[in-house]
């Protein structure tokens, strides 16, 4: 296969001084932690003025490889090159004096600070000792006015949206005159409309001379906005395109070494009967007075998948806890197979018939300390198959935790006794589908249960919930990722501020009008629903 | 099949490992104590030269010594005495370093065990001493004071696991409280009490031995094996106990639910594990614990409490937590950290009684270890890593999740050694 594609690769061309093409270039990059080679000899190139993706799936190191250009780690063989010039970068302090500036997935910002200090926090001007914020104040309002950027810059950041918050780090990143600037995952927080905004500024930026480097696993964003993609596969250097000669597929494919079904195929869905009925639920904040779910109220038949869609924070989250009984619903009713279960127990909900992929693997998911057997069978330890007397039967539970594993196909070190905690994300997230899919019951919950995962173990995943829904199973799906409802769901049910704003047929809606509900910018009435 | 010749090796070298590290801080611990003795050897000017030396020797071997012979040298040997009485006061400290390690395997840290033992000690006496051996029979006196200083035990430590369960209060900030809050009570319960020895001029700020009252517990025939000694049946009581622990704990559904809701309290409840229950009942079971060891102590019939305690707490409790840390919070490793702890204990007897050190010495050489029993986590992963390393370049393939920054890191290495006992 990599024959094939051999054309659209480029092979890295060693520089000469002269030949400053590239601002900067990382050569033959080899970084070693503990038991694994995160990047192993990786050449990375970046033009001058041009967008970059660097591609790969979760552990394929380009966090690594980004934190050795902005000096968190050392790397143990290879060179960075500045202009053609070998520079080293032994902390951040060192990569803000070359101007290479780093937007960090999680944004390092200081809370109760408002936005203009955040920006000129260790950049600060001073007279006679004393801080002034005056023309700080003026260069970041001529930034910000320039770029589009807006942000109120006396807003403290605990108050203000995500997407201020990233705006607030991308004027850091300018305040600071950085020429290179690394966006890590900088999508995953912003809704579809934000998302076209940074897109549009990336692309100003790259047009002033600035470059880019864009971290993401996501295919559709690199197709959108990238110039060139270097792609990494298990910490090896797979090959750089430019993105005018090639499709998703094959970025796809090069990331996982392997062709990759993008779109789950499946049939229409043939619902019949209600499984999950929930009427009026709210449920209370723990962090505000407001309700975090406001008097939602839906349907889930035996054999479709339904799809709560949403940006982060709109309720979701307690929304199915106020269904499985994580959390106690203040008012309305859930109805399973037609009994109430609004007052029950934990236990008696899971009983009753509820599977819960939880959204938090390591916090609800597993017992991360604990074996993996004993995580397999977390909710039905007390089954009579599973113990006498009180007596954990270990040989049983050994023997339905290995066909768990076999069958789901959870990879470990040493199979069932592994400690939970040393596997890897997909393979947890694995360990808790095959448990949950196999108690077999009529309703499956699945929050989010790809997050975090890379392409081949989300096509694995999505492959299972289908299956599931083919089985005649009500699916309530929980996802953030817009590519995973319009691809999985049957019907859309879009959450804002903890309530319903509209329901919608994939088949018949666009990513933009989706987008468009869970801004909140448009809503349906849905009164005429029983 | 093939598979787990495989598996059966890595446990044993995890056991190996946790072994290893507690041994390596107790040597070190000894090697500073042994320090110790020749720095105040030193200094001070009535200890001989020879009476270094022989601190020293004490130190390592102590519990072998025979006496001394007419020159003043050790002799060595099997001493019926040290060693029995070694058994003897390793049975309150095996209890309530059982009592730590099970409230630790669950995520609790138990630092209620000396209030629980004195909870367990009031129980115990005023049932001892209060019910009449000419009616009742006085084995089943026994059973009764026993019994009472458990339950009496188990509901103190149920205040924290309730304060902690239902209105989230540290267990160590309400432990505090609640050990002096018992060692006030307990003082009042025996003040003006007719429990107090008042027979002998001379001990009215002690409590009756239970003897009084014709209670003790039955010898089991180790008073034949160490003669002299004050060994009882009181140390196989503690064994089956500790290794009843052991079964509770691995094999039981109880344990493992107890142990689920320990290191995740929020998958537990996603589980549909009753949390708020397991947290009070892995208290209860953890003061039950403290309180039989006072009991068994208490019962033994040779011993007497001194009941003006508000002013200490007793120290069987605190040893606890450095028997259970040593022991790595295994029920079984207890038994041997108690037993070591209380042959500490004897030696420093010993050692004031042959030179002119001070008994405390042994305390001295105590805390050090439990430092270095601190350490014993540091040493076990060290151990770790250099294993994990050769481990994992053998086998390449199964890389875990790539570690990113460090703190945020959820792969392997980084967050087992930390997670084991926390």
């Amino acid at each position: 296969m990599k024959d094939k594609k051999k054309e659209a690769y480029q092979e890295p061309v060693t520089q000469t001084e002269e030949n400053t093409e590239y601002i900067i270039e990382m050569r033959n990059i080899t970084k070693e932690f503990p038991g694994i080679r995160a990047n192993d000899d990786v050449t990375l190139q970046l033009r001058r003025g041009e967008i970059h993706a660097l591609l790969g799936e979760n552990g394929a190191g380009k966090s690594t490889l980004m934190s050795i250009l902005f000096g968190m780690y050392q790397p143990e063989k290879g060179e960075i090159l500045k202009n053609g010039k070998p520079v080293k970068i032994r902390n951040p302090n060192d990569a803000t004096a070359l101007n290479i500036g780093m937007v960090h997935q999680h944004f390092k910002l200081v809370d109760v600070f408002t936005v203009l200090d955040n920006i000129v926090l260790g950049a600060e001007d001073t007279v006679a000792g004393f801080l002034s914020k005056k023309k700080a104040r003026e260069k970041v309002k001529a930034l910000s006015e320039r770029y589009g950027l807006q942000v109120n810059l006396d807003a403290k950041v605990e108050n203000i949206s995500v997407g201020m918050q990233q705006r607030t780090e991308i004027l850091k990143m300018l305040y600071r005159d950085n020429e290179v600037l690394i966006f890590d995952e900088p999508t995953a927080v912003l809704t579809p409309q934000e998302i076209d905004d940074l897109m549009a500024t990336m692309r100003e930026f790259a047009a002033e001379g600035k470059s880019i480097l864009f971290i993401t696993h996501k295919l559709n964003e690199i197709m959108a906005v990238a110039d060139r993609c270097t792609v990494l596969r298990k910490g090896k250097y797979i090959g750089t395109v430019n993105i005018a000669d090639t499709t998703k597929q094959e970025l796809s494919n090069m990331m996982v070494g392997r062709p990759v079904q993008l779109v789950v195929e499946k049939e229409p869905a043939k619902p019949t009967d209600v499984v999950l009925s929930v009427q009026g639920l709210t449920v209370p904040s723990k962090l505000s007075k407001k309700n975090a779910v406001s008097d939602v109220s839906f349907d889930v038949r035996a054999g479709e998948i339904v799809c709560i869609a949403g940006i982060d924070g709109n309720g979701q989250t307690e929304l199915v806890y106020g269904i499985s009984g994580l959390e106690k619903a203040s008012k309305g009713t859930v109805t399973l197979c037609g009994k109430n279960i609004s007052k029950a127990s934990i236990k008696k909900r899971s009983a009753a018939g509820i599977s819960h992929i939880p959204e938090d693997r390591h916090k609800h998911g597993l017992v991360l300390d604990d074996t993996l057997e004993n995580n397999i069978v977390l909710q039905r330890f007390q089954e009579k198959r599973f113990q006498t007397m009180g007596f954990i039967n270990r040989r049983e539970v050994r023997k339905y935790a290995q066909s768990i594993i076999d069958r789901f196909d959870v990879r470990s070190g040493q199979g069932p006794v592994t400690t939970a905690r040393s596997m890897s994300g997909g393979n947890q997230q694995k360990a808790i589908v095959g448990r949950e899919m196999d108690r077999d019951n009529p309703l499956l919950i699945a929050v989010q249960p790809t997050r975090g995962l890379d392409v081949g173990a989300i096509e694995y995943i999505h492959k299972q919930i289908v299956a599931q829904r083919d089985a005649g199973k009500a699916v309530l799906l929980v996802s953030l990722e817009l590519d995973e409802v319009m691809n999985l769901a049957d019907r859309i049910l879009v959450m804002y501020e903890g309530e319903i704003v509209g329901e919608l047929d994939p088949a018949e809606t666009t990513v933009q009008e989706l987008g468009l509900y869970m801004a909140g910018a448009k809503r349906m009435n849905r009164g005429g629903e029983q | 099949m093939k598979g787990k010749n495989t598996l059966l090796d890595i446990y044993k070298k995890e056991g190996t490992r946790k072994l290893l590290a507690s041994l390596i801080s107790i040597i070190m611990g000894l090697i500073v104590g042994a320090i110790v003795v020749v720095i105040v050897g030193v200094n001070e000017e009535n200890i001989l030269p020879k009476d270094i030396s022989k601190g020293v020797k004490m130190i390592f071997a102590g519990i072998l010594t025979k006496g001394q012979d007419a020159q003043g040298d050790l002799v060595w040997g099997f001493n019926s005495q040290n060693l029995g009485n070694m058994l003897f006061r390793a049975v309150p400290i095996i209890m309530t370093g059982l009592s730590v390690a099970v409230a630790f395997k669950t995520g609790l840290f138990n630092i209620g065990a000396p209030g629980q033992f004195l909870m367990g000690t009031l129980g115990t006496l005023v049932i001892a001493l209060s019910v009449p051996t000419d009616t009742v029979p006085a084995w089943i006196v026994w059973i009764l004071a026993f019994l009472g200083g458990v339950l009496a035990g188990a509901l103190w430590g149920c205040i924290p696991g309730l304060l902690k369960a239902f209105l989230n209060i540290n267990e160590v900030l309400a432990c505090i409280m609640t050990n002096w809050i018992s060692a006030y009570l307990v003082s009042w319960a025996f003040d003006g009490s007719a429990f107090r020895n008042l027979t002998e001029g001379t001990k009215t700020a002690y409590i009756y031995k239970t003897s009084h009252n014709g209670v003790s517990t039955p010898k089991m025939l180790l008073d034949k094996i160490f003669p002299d000694s004050q060994v009882n049946g009181g140390i196989i009581i503690a064994i089956v106990i500790a290794v009843l622990i052991y079964i509770l704990m691995n094999k039981t559904t109880l344990g493992y639910q107890l142990k689920a809701c320990g290191s995740n309290r929020h998958a537990a409840r996603y589980a549909g594990i009753n949390d708020k229950r397991n947290i009070v009942l892995s208290m209860a079971i953890a003061g039950g614990l403290a309180a039989a060891g006072a009991s068994l102590y208490w019962l033994s019939g040779n011993t007497e409490f001194y009941w003006n305690t508000y002013q200490s707490l007793p120290s069987e409790g605190f040893d606890g937590i450095s028997v259970a840390l040593l022991a790595t919070n295994n029920p079984i490793g207890v038994i041997f950290t108690g037993i070591f702890m209380a042959m500490l204990k004897v030696i420093g007897n010993q050692l004031s009684g042959y030179t002119a050190y001070n008994e405390y010495i042994a305390d001295v050489i105590v805390s050090f270890i439990v430092y270095f029993s601190a350490f014993a986590l540091l040493i076990r992963s060290l151990l770790f890593r250099s294993k994990s390393k050769k481990k994992e370049a053998a086998q390449p393939a199964a890389g875990p999740e790539q570690p990113t920054l460090p703190e945020t890191a959820d792969s392997a290495e980084e967050t087992t050694k930390g997670g084991e006992d926390a």
